[in-house]
């Protein structure tokens, strides 16, 4: 971790990093950011018998209007890390930091204030959007919450605009969700959470309940916003080639833990951990010519259960390089020893005590 | 007391609406609505130009519901059926010019005569007019002990459901124990000892042991709201408890409410007359169907017309609620037909 | 498995759809969910139905297993040539003799397709005990086979537990399973991986190409992935608004796609092997089934749109060998792909 530096600074931020200058400063560091939920037994006396490790131990800054995404399998505790960065749900222990402060453990008024700041987008464009309330009330609610934001007599202009700026027609204001198709839901959802002007925005899983045809339409709209407003993005999804498209770095989580993180070239392309080479090796790919010549990597199992993960190494339990030292010894999220010298793209943050590059995504 | 409606999901009526339209929308009538399918959820105007532009006016899912049940001739019927009674439970004089307390008694139990296409009772009253007001007992009772137990309910649960933890064990234990009281023998033994000759005992009595039943719908519905993404999105804009509550989980969650609500009307009706004819309910002067029906019973063979008008009475109003309920439930959760 | 290249044996016509209508009724208007709809599936090929929702792949599917709702669903033309025989002309207890034995169906959401109440091991042996009278003991017996035909370990210890009890992945085998257990000529999957992740999405396609090639069954494949069906298909119908508007072998589509709606969905896919620049996105939203626009259906989102195409819908060109198109100006598609 000593030797983190560069791009792979992850664990680090104090330490100057010359080489990512342009990708702006941290705007929010996670440090060893852990959520367990309790199991219980009985019904009146509630006796604790365990935890789900949903998220155990996770660290990443986000920069200064980046997009870092984040990918793993149902279960690895991807959209339970969204709930915490937005105040959903509150850490078990670790550290989330912005602007200075570590806002896990803010109150009340504080906390509203940060909550400005930090918006997010839902996955499902029919339970996001309440279908009592009409478009307008949608929106503009983030300005019934926070009233300093906008005088009453301005609001409804600013809902029109905002409806305008997400690509919908302002004269909808009136309309309710259920008359608009699931794109269109979606994007009134981003018009919601942009009504703040917040610096953060996560999207947990946008995009994954729209057509194809749409999907596009809406992962332009989010491009578009980020240049227009200046906004920093954590982009959750399971769709590695949607993360790929939009991300600037990328990591990859797995039973809770990140198992490597750098840029999209470097994960993509020169991925060292072996789950994020069978995860990206059994992606597929629109080219029926690469079907023939293209390796898979075929993992057995199934994930282990969150509650018991195993011991040492997360994924060792799947892994075909797995030795007796990943059941002892946690690997570090840190630049493998053997890449720390080189200038590779491989050079990056990988917890794996065996990383090798090894390429799986076939490329033109 | 039966509770047909627990699995009842209109805590979700968007749901339910998307369900609806997935039908006319091609792919996804099937149980498939996952992930690929989810576009075909969605809810199209019938009359959308190409693209699928959302038309027409604003639609809200109550002014559909309004919309549906106005075609719904059961509803019609039995709203028809409600308004009426109503109407004769505030001004019986409407229909029934005579006097429900004066009696003749050389016509007693006399069978229908001019005038009195009913009949008299035993002590020479028209029993036309008796039945006319005794509308007014058994609607004020049965409208007041809604009310009640709803808003009782409700309260209760809702608080129960948004809460969670002790609120919900508490409350939901609670709950139980007024489950646990036999209706009948409770009544006998609870209204016995009351001497008023008001209704007010009779509300109180049958809110009292109403109430778990909303309650344990009330607190359903709104564990369900809860969990929608919008109140987690309201959450995270940072709205407090009583916005989410008020403005995002209530609104929501109110549909299975109202809908039982409406059904325990017409069975608080029948419960009024069932406590009255065994006369814990109501006493006399009141003029009550269970009352009558009671007085009548003894007489079935010789008069079978003093127990009939005012037992078809009560079937009707007892009926006519519980079908309003069912068009109600139709038309808020259209998934259920 | 590339498909272009069978044998003798192999090109007989397991299944025939011919111009197949469908439509649902409703308060709110009559839908033309399927509209004029043909395909056809050879033994041992696989046959990817690709559309958006609302396309009416899944309606095709279900008319041809005769499992459609209805009402609302109605299928008002068309034929179903299975084996020689139009199933839409059958009664309906032959009608539910070939499902099952002869073609089955794999659904999307497995957890909701099982039932709950029952052990996986006797909803599988019901199957046999169903359709061939076997005894409990021996349909336990090859229920456990076919548990491990399928993959999923320990099949002996599992047989007794419910649904509830297998991860999704596991729980798809199963489904598979139970398509299977009656050798039938035919399956249609509707969407078999699309709730599965990446990594296990992966195992159960193989899976299903392995026992396609092992049975020599016919497959029909019914999905919104561009990937999926790059990985497994022969033959590719592409279906928008309830028609079908190119059908091609699946090297020449992704080559040279010949109708826009294919060229557009496959330009607005992001790409895993590079980063790319900003993804073109097909405009406007897919219309409502009960208010399809007249002409092509397609013209208020093309970019090739000429008043042509407003007015007349186009027929289905034959574009090349094995390969259809329903546009005005295919070739130019043909052409501009290149």
């Amino acid at each position: 971790m000593a030797h983190a530096d560069g791009p792979q600074a992850v664990q680090d931020p104090q330490r100057p990093q010359p080489g990512q200058a342009a990708l702006g400063e941290p705007i929010l560091e996670i440090r060893d950011l852990v959520k367990h939920y309790p199991l219980t037994q009985g019904v009146l006396f509630k006796k604790q018998v365990g935890a789900v490790k949903a998220v155990d131990g996770v660290s990443f800054d986000l920069r200064k209007g980046e997009t870092l995404g984040i990918v793993g399998e149902s279960g690895c505790g991807k959209s339970t890390l969204a709930k915490m960065l937005v105040g959903l749900e509150r850490p078990t222990s670790g550290q989330i930091r912005y602007q200075g402060q570590d806002i896990a453990t803010l109150s009340g008024r504080a906390m509203k204030s940060v909550r400005r700041n930090i918006q997010m987008v839902f996955q499902d464009p029919y339970t996001s959007l309440n279908p009592r309330m009409t478009v307008g009330d949608i929106v503009g609610e983030p300005y019934e919450i926070h009233p300093e934001v906008a005088p009453k007599g301005d609001r409804r202009k600013r809902v029109q605009e905002l409806l305008d700026v997400v690509g919908l027609n302002p004269e909808y204001i009136n309309r309710y969700p259920h008359q608009f198709s699931g794109g269109q839901r979606q994007r009134i959802g981003i018009a919601r959470g942009l009504a703040l002007r917040p610096e953060i925005i996560v999207a947990d899983e946008p995009v994954s309940a729209l057509d194809v045809s749409v999907q596009a339409q809406v992962v332009n709209l989010l491009e578009g916003l980020q240049d227009e407003f200046d906004l920093s993005y954590v982009f959750i999804a399971h769709d590695l080639s949607v993360v790929r498209h939009i991300s600037d770095r990328v990591a990859v989580m797995y039973l809770g833990r990140l198992a490597e993180i750098g840029t999209d070239e470097q994960i993509y392309d020169h991925p060292t951990h072996p789950y994020t080479q069978a995860l990206l090796s059994a992606v597929p790919v629109p080219d029926p010519e690469a079907r023939e010549h293209r390796e898979r990597i075929l993992l057995a199992g199934d994930v282990p259960s969150p509650a018991d993960p195993p011991s040492g190494c997360r994924f060792r339990t799947r892994c075909w390089k797995a030795q007796p030292l990943c059941a002892e010894v946690v690997p570090p999220l840190e630049v493998p020893a053997e890449f720390q010298d080189t200038e590779s793209p491989a050079r990056h943050a990988s917890a794996c005590h065996f990383a090798e590059e090894r390429h799986v995504v076939p490329s033109d | 007391m039966p509770e047909p409606y627990e699995p009842f999901e209109a805590a979700k009526p968007y749901e339910a609406y998307a369900a609806k339209e997935a039908i006319g929308h091609g792919d996804g009538g099937s149980a498939a609505l996952a992930i690929g399918e989810a576009e075909s959820l969605e809810r199209v105007p019938g009359a959308g130009p190409p693209g699928g532009e959302p038309t027409g006016k604003p639609r809200s899912l109550w002014s559909d519901a309004w919309h549906d049940l106005r075609r719904n001739p059961v509803f019609v019927l039995s709203a028809l059926v409600i308004v009426f009674l109503v109407l004769i439970a505030i001004w019986p004089q409407l229909i029934a010019t005579g006097n429900p307390y004066r009696g003749d008694l050389a016509k007693a139990q006399q069978g229908a005569a001019p005038g009195h296409p009913f009949g008299f009772d035993t002590q020479g009253r028209d029993v036309y007019t008796r039945v006319v007001y005794g509308a007014r007992a058994s609607i004020t009772v049965g409208v007041c002990a809604t009310a009640g137990a709803a808003l009782l309910g409700s309260l209760l649960g809702g608080l129960a459901g948004f809460f969670g933890r002790w609120w919900d064990t508490g409350l939901s234990r609670l709950a139980d124990i007024f489950f646990g009281i036999p209706v009948i023998l409770g009544g006998l033994v609870f209204l016995s000892v009351i001497t008023s000759s008001t209704v007010w005992p009779v509300v109180g009595f049958i809110v009292l042991l109403g109430w778990p039943q909303i309650s344990r719908i009330a607190r359903g519905s709104v564990v369900t709201a809860k969990q929608n993404d919008y109140v987690q999105a309201a959450r995270a804009l940072g709205a407090g408890n009583g916005r989410l509550l008020l403005r995002h989980i209530t609104p929501n969650a109110v549909a299975p409410v109202i809908v039982v609500a409406t059904i325990a009307l017409g069975t608080f009706i029948a419960l009024e007359a069932t406590l009255s004819f065994l006369g814990a309910g109501l006493k006399p002067p009141t003029v009550s169907w269970g009352i009558d029906i009671s007085a009548a019973s003894t007489y079935i063979r010789n008069a079978p017309h003093m127990l009939l008008w005012p037992a078809g009475a009560l079937s009707i109003t007892v009926l006519a609620f519980i079908m309003l309920g069912d068009a109600v439930r139709d038309a808020l959760d259209p998934k259920l037909r | 498995m590339s498909g272009q290249t069978t044998g003798p044996g192999e090109d007989a016509t397991l299944l025939e759809v011919r111009d197949l209508r469908v439509e649902f009724r409703t308060r709110d208007g009559v839908a033309q969910a399927v509209n004029g709809v043909s395909y056809r599936v050879a033994a041992g090929q696989t046959l990817a139905v690709l559309g958006e929702s609302g396309s009416g792949k899944s309606v095709t599917a279900q008319a041809v297993m005769g499992i459609l709702d209805s009402p609302p669903g109605f299928v008002t033309g068309g034929e179903v040539v299975f084996q020689g025989r139009d199933l839409l002309k059958l009664g309906k207890d032959e009608r539910r003799k070939v499902r099952g034995a002869k073609m089955a169906m794999i659904f999307q959401d497995a957890l909701s397709s099982l039932n709950p109440v029952l052990s996986v091991g006797a909803q599988l042996g019901e199957m046999f005990r169903v359709h061939e009278g076997t005894s409990r003991k021996e349909a336990r017996e090859r229920a456990v086979e076919l548990m491990e035909r399928v993959g999923i370990p320990a099949a002996r210890q599992r047989v007794g537990d419910y649904p509830h009890q297998f991860s999704g992945g596991m729980r798809q085998r199963i489904m598979i399973a139970m398509a299977l257990a009656l050798a039938p000529d035919l399956i249609i999957a509707d969407e078999p991986t699309t709730a599965l992740d990446v990594t296990v999405q992966a195992q159960v396609m193989d899976l299903l190409a392995e026992l396609q090639r092992e049975y020599h069954m016919g497959l029909i494949l019914i999905t919104h992935d561009l990937g999926v069906v790059a990985d497994v298909a022969d033959t590719i119908a592409v279906m928008y608004a309830g028609r079908i508007v190119e059908t091609a072998p699946v090297h020449h589509l992704y080559k040279a796609p010949a109708h826009p709606y294919t060229r557009g969905l496959l330009e607005s896919i992001p790409r895993l092997d590079h980063k790319g620049q900003e993804l073109y996105a097909i405009k406007g939203l897919p219309p409502n089934p009960a208010a399809i626009p007249p002409g092509c259906p397609f013209h208020p989102r093309c970019p090739l749109a000429r008043d042509v195409c407003r007015t007349d819908p186009p027929p289905l060109y034959d574009v090349g060998p094995g390969r259809t198109s329903a546009c005005h100006f295919w070739k130019e598609t043909l052409d501009g792909a290149r």
